[in-house]
């Protein structure tokens, strides 16, 4: 298939496989941002290609992970509510709250809706006007112009049974407070393409100065891996910090700016709680105040709702990097997908979920025994 | 009133610790399997041990008969490729073939909700009647109920069959042995994109139209060339990932497929990629898989590729001892991951 063989050729990955052995001669640790990426990595392994002085550590960028527990509580209170239709993206409906999750929710009785564009929310709020309509808001800069376009054409619309419940996260604010960690040890960053796609690439400029780490705009095709991670190693090796393209058949220095003006007309930059990591200053949107009226949680009152964190999941230190999921304790034996402590372990984009998925059983090379990795 | 959510566990048998049935457990993975291991088998007993393949084995008088029932709820009930109706005939039809019988008897209950409209109803049981013909089955009794408006889907169908078993030996997972290929009958993942662009309003380029068929035909010309065959699988609910795993799982052997071997169609690969679901767990409708040992595996794709139906069967992985009871794929890029029986069904990405 046209824009996807090309980036899964096996001779094409053994080339960049060799060239990134010829140049590497020391150990790095290199942290690929994206949720994506990381089931990418696991699923095609791409890390087996890679030189043993390599390592990938898994970042904070899965949307589902990264939702603050008083979220999907709000979510899962709100969609209880007779009279409301809850829409929400499919990978949100198995993130467990305290007690139940969104898909318990539609099996008792809710009316929750999977959708696959919050415009699609829209139009069922058109439909219905006799119902309160509410999308469930959440992402990163890749999903945040189709929210923000979705409250957009509400307001223009004049809908008054339309809301949204935001979650919405940053890229750069979340990569700035990993390597502030003082235990942090990633040394480079695969940035996340399709946040870049939207963003462009200017704003890891200080970050890459600032804190002397190569940064560089990686796709999410196994070949787009493997050339992220030759471009990252090459500038570690060669002692550069620079923010560098390789996703350059869909990301532009500038980004899309349609989209950015979208995301600032509706939204505005306010502090965020992440799952498992705690609330990062100015590292997530909230409806700016012309939109307010759009905001689910005061329309439904539940804006000062809080919850805390189950204590066992250590999701928050996979997602900065400190840890992998097959050493978290409860792994595979207290938390599985069907009994998950954590958004990780349910996520399509979920680090746990990968492991689970794809990793739970080593393989060894002469394939003569299996290690169970926590069954 | 709000949805009580704290209500507590008042079932006897707890299906996992679900307090009410969610959608995964008739997704045809893990929690439809907990959901047969732990209330249907120890309530139906010994007697329903086959409840796990496509349809039990028993002896009437002195004949070897296959009984193989199966519900249709799909939604919406006319998709590209078929309807409801050719689903419900064919779907009964594959399970009997997969017991290595030939199909012969069918019944149709249907369950109408109020006010569908009896074109729609004339349709699916026209393409029944399609479908049986082709099959070569008959449906020989039936059921009908009304449901009111807002308690059904249109309509549900459920179809029940018996063929009887014309291979001698034993089709099951506990005839398998290493050295045996993994037989695919076709390209997979139809099925299930075909329906779930329907139902979605998705548009691609191009309708993808559901291979539901019936793959009674080539089975039986196997069965008649005397291939030895170990085990066969239809690739319904959970596709080729589930029932390879499944077989690995009972067996405790070892299955290893290449991905690059697996036929998928441009289209659908495409609607998976944009959606985030991975092909191998995707339903197929007219798509089986045949484990038969090594040497006898080409002269069995022969006899697949001479019918239509599997005209593009290809073998697509092997069978040893270990890693025990593991799927293993060998990816697209040359490496090497585990493939694993999904919890839930997919469910479409964020982004």
């Amino acid at each position: 298939m046209k824009f996807i063989d090309e980036y899964r050729d096996p001779e094409a990955a053994a080339g960049f496989a060799r060239a990134l052995r010829r140049i590497t001669t020391r150990p790095w640790t290199l942290m690929e941002v994206c949720g994506g990426q990381t089931h990418a990595i696991v699923k095609f392994g791409v890390d087996e290609l890679l030189p043993p002085e390599v390592e990938l550590v898994h970042g904070p960028g899965c949307p589902v992970c990264v939702t603050p527990l008083e979220l999907i509580e709000k979510a899962i209170e709100i969609a209880s509510l007779p009279g409301v239709i809850f829409c929400s993206f499919g990978d949100m409906l198995r993130v467990p709250g305290r007690t139940v999750d969104l898909l318990t929710v539609k099996a008792r009785g809710g009316d929750v809706r999977i959708v696959y564009s919050p415009l699609d929310a829209v139009a069922i709020a058109r439909e219905h006007p006799e119902r309160e309509v509410v999308f469930f808001a959440v992402g990163f800069e890749t999903t945040a112009p189709a929210n923000a376009m979705a409250v957009f054409q509400a307001a223009q619309l004049g809908l008054k049974n339309f809301s949204l419940l935001v979650s919405h996260v940053l890229v750069p604010p979340a990569m700035s407070a990993i390597l502030s960690s003082p235990d942090s040890r990633v040394q480079g960053f695969l940035a996340a393409g399709h946040v870049c796609s939207v963003m462009g690439f200017t704003e890891y400029e200080p970050l890459a100065a600032r804190y002397r780490v190569p940064i560089v705009v990686t796709g999410f095709e196994p070949l787009d891996i493997l050339h992220g991670v030759y471009l990252c190693v090459k500038q570690l090796e060669e002692g550069r910090a620079e923010v560098e393209n390789q996703y350059t058949r869909a990301v532009r220095r500038d980004g899309n700016v349609p989209a950015q003006l979208l995301m600032r007309e509706v939204f505005q930059v306010v502090p965020r709680k992440w799952r498992g990591v705690g609330e990062i200053a100015e590292s997530g949107l909230g409806l700016a105040a012309p939109y307010a009226a759009f905001d689910a949680e005061l329309r439904f009152g539940v804006a000062g709702h809080t919850a805390d964190e189950p204590t066992e999941c250590c999701s928050g230190q996979i997602m900065q990097g400190l840890m992998k999921p097959h050493e978290c304790p409860a792994f595979g034996r207290r938390c599985t997908p069907e009994h998950p402590l954590g958004a990780t372990m349910v996520s399509s984009e979920g680090a746990c979920a990968a492991y689970y998925r794809y990793r739970r059983f080593k393989l060894p090379k002469d394939e003569g025994k299996v290690v169970a990795n926590g069954n | 009133m709000a949805i009580d959510l704290t209500a507590g566990i008042t079932c006897a048998v707890p299906i996992g610790d679900h307090t009410h049935v969610l959608m995964a457990h008739g997704g045809g993975g893990r929690l439809t399997n907990q959901l047969i291991d732990r209330l249907f088998l120890p309530a139906f007993g010994d007697a329903a041990s086959h409840a796990h393949h496509d349809g039990a084995h028993l002896h009437l008088g002195g004949a070897r008969v296959a009984f193989s029932t199966d519900s249709y709820v799909v939604r919406p009930m006319f998709f590209p490729g078929g309807d409801i109706g050719t689903l419900a005939i064919n779907g009964t039809v594959n399970d009997l073939a997969m017991c290595g019988a030939r199909p012969q008897f069918l019944s149709a209950g249907f369950v109408i909700e109020e006010g569908l409209p009896m074109d729609s109803l004339r349709r699916i049981v026209q393409s029944m009647q399609d479908a049986a013909r082709a099959a070569g089955v008959t449906v020989v009794t039936g059921d009908t109920k009304v449901v009111d408006r807002g308690k059904g889907d249109g309509v549900y169908v459920n179809t029940a069959g018996v063929g009887v078993i014309e291979y001698d030996g034993v089709i099951a997972p506990a005839s398998v042995r290493p050295g045996d290929v993994v037989l695919l009958s076709g390209d997979i993942g139809r099925h299930g994109m075909a329906v779930m662009a329907a139902r979605e309003g998705l548009q691609f380029e191009s309708d993808i139209e559901s291979d539901c068929a019936p793959v009674a035909a080539p089975v039986m010309a196997l069965i008649a060339a005397g291939v030895t065959i170990h085990c066969l699988r239809d690739l319904t609910r959970g596709g080729v990932a589930s029932a390879t795993v499944e077989i690995a799982e009972t067996t405790g052997l070892h299955i290893r497929m290449d991905e690059h071997a697996i036929p998928i169609r441009e289209d659908v690969r495409g609607a998976c990629e944009i959606l985030g679901f991975d092909p191998l767990y995707v339903a197929n409708e007219g798509r089986f898989i045949a484990l038969v040992p090594g040497p006898e595996a080409a002269r069995a794709l022969t006899i697949l590729r001479g019918h239509p139906v599997s005209a593009g069967a290809c073998a697509i992985g092997v069978v040893s001892e270990s890693p025990r009871g593991l799927v293993t794929l060998k990816s697209r890029i040359g490496a090497t991951r585990v493939v694993d029986m999904l919890s839930g069904e997919q469910l479409p990405r964020i982004c």
